[in-house]
């Protein structure tokens, strides 16, 4: 008689239990139908690290818009450039929004959006340090990029044989040693050379935009179709809604 | 001179081996073997300098002069006790920044480059590290060796460079191979320096093909050297055996 009021007590200890897992379980996942887009933090104006940790930039808006519109809970997550695509392919967030330019290269791995930004490629130098672009195929002349971007895959294809090209892992230490003087040149986006060129004095632009109709785009997996028709639906409504138009005069002035 | 070797020594190897390797490698074959390269020398030139910097320091901690002990206890202590990216980045974006105007031109001929500030960094590093492993094999010899050296009217210095020296670098040999394996592993971390090595050029690769062989590859590479690391070890044991 005790013995099965025990077992029955145990028993039912044990259901109440795997209850309680499977609805901590449950929860937990439940929680997590928004969608995490990873974005650099390393690249003014696109996207940039606050003082508190947080990040802001024009991908983080154009991102906030986005999701608004699709009526999902997005969040942010910091990832370095290097790892952004692999950490996309394995499932450790479910978008890229990073100032990513459309390539043929990204595209065998990933998928993307339409475009949600036109890009163009500048130099940058010291004041002096050269006219045009003949002036980075100089003998000793450094140039500086940040490593897998389109900036630096120009630089070995276009001027590479001839001049030392010093890659970086992030954008500002491109900039970092530019300033410092241990490269006569930065190639990178405008905007970004704009934006870092800000209330300083001392550099200036060499020679004209290189225009590789580039664009950014939002980074997916290949296989979330359904996802990528979200992103570009709603990325079409803000464009003609005014609401991208506001962001970007936010962020770009008609200088560029 | 990495352009020459790139041209007399890389190229040649990957026109010759392309057909048996696989894609990914044959590829970008010349830049994994220029990064090579970069790897290898910066490895010669920091475990050389790393070495005689551990002996002096080793010899310092050792002495009777406390003035001389402490200095190279501190110097042990900083370089053992902080992360080597925390010392490259020191060296080469915090003093770097001050420019050539700041440092003038001379020391700017070391903080100019991610190259030169790599291999100062890996050699103090190395120095540090090897300095304690000499001095631990100097201090479990039998105190007698020395006090019998001394009796015999050599000199402190002298009995360490003829007597308790030899026996000590015979006894940290093992630990030693170990200490330079791991230099060649936190050498990698000079690619964040803008350095060009193995891994700044694994990199590289990596973004502009996006697979995960790129990296495979790399450890192949690394374990390569690895494994003369420990052949040279080995056989240098295998001489200096007593008896």
């Amino acid at each position: 008689m005790f013995n099965t009021k025990k077992t029955i007590l145990t028993s039912l200890t044990a259901v109440a239990l795997l209850a309680g897992v499977g609805l901590f379980v449950a929860a937990c996942s439940k929680s997590d139908t928004g969608i995490k887009i990873a974005t650099e933090g390393a690249y003014p104006p696109f996207n940039s690290k606050n003082a508190d940790g947080t990040i802001s930039g024009f991908d983080i808006d154009v991102q906030e818009a986005l999701c608004a519109e699709m009526k999902v809970k997005c969040t942010v997550v910091a990832q370095d450039w290097d790892g952004i695509i692999p950490g996309l392919v394995q499932k450790k967030y479910d978008a890229i929004m990073s100032g990513m330019s459309i390539t043929d290269e990204r595209k065998a791995t990933i998928a993307f959006s339409d475009p949600y930004f036109d890009n163009s490629l500048i130099t940058v130098g010291k004041v002096g340090a050269g006219k045009s672009l003949d002036d980075l195929k100089k003998p000793g002349v450094v140039i500086g990029a940040q490593r897998s971007t389109v900036a630096s895959k120009w630089i070995e294809d276009n001027i590479g044989a001839k001049a030392k090209v010093n890659l970086y892992d992030t954008q500002t230490a491109a900039y970092d040693d530019l300033a410092a003087g241990r490269v006569q040149f930065v190639v990178a986006d405008l905007a970004t050379v704009i934006d870092w060129m800000k209330g300083k004095t001392g550099f200036e632009l060499v020679g004209d935009k290189i225009d590789l109709n580039d664009h950014f785009g939002v980074g997916l997996r290949q296989e979330d179709t359904e996802l990528l028709g979200k992103f570009n639906t709603a990325l079409k409504t803000i464009k003609e809604n005014g609401t991208y138009q506001k962001i970007y005069d936010k962020y770009f002035t008609a200088a560029m | 001179m990495f352009d020459l070797m790139s041209q007399w020594i890389s190229a040649p190897i990957c026109g010759l081996a392309s057909p048996i390797l696989p894609s990914v490698f044959a590829n970008s074959c010349v830049r994994y073997f220029d990064g090579f390269w970069q790897t290898i020398i910066l490895l010669i030139l920091s475990v050389s300098a790393g070495f005689v910097l551990a002996m002096a320091t080793a010899l310092a901690r050792l002495s009777q002069r406390k003035f001389l002990a402490n200095v190279a206890a501190v110097y042990s202590y900083v370089f053992r006790g902080t992360p080597l990216l925390v010392q490259l980045f020191i060296a080469y974006y915090g003093i770097g920044s001050f420019g050539e105007e700041g440092l003038g031109s001379l020391l700017w001929l070391i903080f100019g480059n991610g190259w030169t500030v790599g291999l100062i960094i890996l050699s103090l590093n190395t120095g540090a590290y090897s300095a304690e492993i000499i001095r631990g094999a100097v201090v479990n010899l039998p105190p007698g060796q020395m006090e019998a050296a001394k009796a015999s009217g050599m000199s402190w210095l002298l009995a360490m460079y003829r007597i308790i020296l030899p026996q000590a670098f015979r006894y940290c040999l093992p630990a030693y191979a170990n200490e330079v394996v791991l230099l060649m592993k936190g050498s990698a971390l000079v690619s964040t320096i803008a350095v060009m090595d193995l891994m700044g050029q694994t990199r590289t690769i990596y973004a502009r093909s996006y697979q995960l062989e790129v990296y495979v590859n790399a450890a192949i590479m690394y374990l390569v050297i690895a494994g003369l690391i420990t052949w040279l070890f080995r056989s240098l044991e295998k001489r200096l055996k007593v008896g």
